[in-house]
């Protein structure tokens, strides 16, 4: 099995906006280096041209959505924790509103099996009403493929 | 076994030796380098080396120590590196590991990231003020960093925070970016501490100078 992320950021301005330049910036770099960590899969991309351009969506305005599949927790944990993504982690509240309800959401997929955005989008919803579970969890409540608590 | 027979399995100076010997490398380690560094045979090495892997305190794997390959490259050697996990022993009992992810799990939940940011700097610079420590990669080592030298910074390989870096890794790792940037000052040593995170070792990296200036 592989483990599905997708997560959600309320931006404070509209992504061209000043405000967010040091970010879409950031988004060229970080992403190559997403796309060449170990057990990294797969990721949702807006336009294989410029590597600046968000993934449009109908869940709401300003809302940043990042959607990626990678081989184990470990190399999920190692990328976004472990890797030059956690500086940008950081500076987050510059660019984000902080949000009460959860924003990142993950479950298992079969290897090869790409969930729809739409199903990406129903998880966080399954997480946000009903809490962690087996379908829809986090690092920090995270459930095993055989719906055991990690 | 419990934490403090694991603790207690390092009550021999030729085991804690080869303890602090493997777990300094960052990678597997053979028989023969570990004895030869301990400066004991190689049967006696082998032999508290299991007693370490009996205590949970390292781990044993095979290896190929050499890069030759087919008939005549031998039997893959027995090689050894730090267990995951870790054992604390206290007399009597203390439990600061619980209260601190709680006390983490509020710093969270109040958003307050930036005021720990300040507290831990303030308390990074006292420590650094009271150590009697030589230079900085001692003190470091005194307060568990393992510091090691590459390529022109200073590493760290071990996190002492860990369990609570695992729990609450944005704000811990903050935390101690601010704790170590704290400790420079508190020695009035100039530099810049920064978050360069790699997997298994502490986030926080100086650049070099810092130690050289210190050592020269």
């Amino acid at each position: 099995m592989h483990l599905a992320q997708f997560n959600v950021a309320h931006m404070r301005a509209p992504v061209d906006d000043p405000l967010l330049a040091e970010f879409v910036a950031a988004l060229e770099p970080v992403n190559t280096q997403a796309d060449a960590a170990p057990g990294f899969v797969w990721r949702a991309i807006a336009n294989e041209d410029d590597p600046e351009e968000t993934i449009t969506h109908e869940f709401g305005d300003h809302l940043l959505i990042n959607y990626s599949i990678w081989e184990s927790r470990d190399a999920l944990w190692n990328f976004v924790y472990r890797s030059p993504h956690l500086a940008i982690l950081q500076r987050r509240r510059e660019w984000f509103h902080r949000v009460a309800e959860p924003y990142t959401v993950m479950w298992w997929v079969e290897e090869g099996e790409i969930p729809s955005l739409k199903e990406a989008w129903n998880r966080l919803t399954l997480l946000r009403q009903k809490g962690p579970t087996p379908d829809a969890f986090t690092f920090k409540e995270f459930y095993e493929p055989n719906g055991a608590r990690g | 076994m419990d934490d403090l027979a694991a603790v207690a399995a390092l009550n021999d100076p030729v085991r804690r030796e080869l303890y602090r010997f493997v777990t300094s490398k960052g990678r597997p380690v053979g028989r023969n380098e570990a004895a030869e560094a301990a400066g004991v045979a190689r049967p006696l090495a082998a032999f508290h080396l299991d007693k370490l892997v009996e205590a949970g305190l390292l781990e044993a794997d095979f290896a190929r120590l050499t890069e030759k390959k087919g008939p005549g490259s031998g039997r893959p050697a027995k090689v050894y590196r730090r267990a995951p996990g870790e054992h604390v022993v206290s007399v009597p009992p203390r439990d600061y590991r619980t209260l601190a992810l709680v006390l983490a799990e509020v710093v969270d939940l109040l958003g307050g990231d930036e005021v720990a940011e300040k507290a831990a700097h303030r308390i990074g610079a006292r420590l650094g003020a009271e150590s009697a420590a030589a230079t900085l990669p001692e003190l470091l080592a005194e307060r568990g960093y393992e510091p090691y030298d590459d390529a022109g910074l200073l590493r760290l390989r071990n996190c002492p925070f860990h369990v609570l870096a695992q729990e609450q890794p944005l704000l811990v790792c903050s935390m101690n970016l601010s704790l170590c940037r704290g400790l420079l000052e508190g020695r009035g040593e100039p530099g810049a501490p920064r978050l360069d995170p790699r997997p298994g070792e502490c986030c926080v990296v100086f650049p070099q100078e810092n130690s050289k200036t210190n050592q020269s």
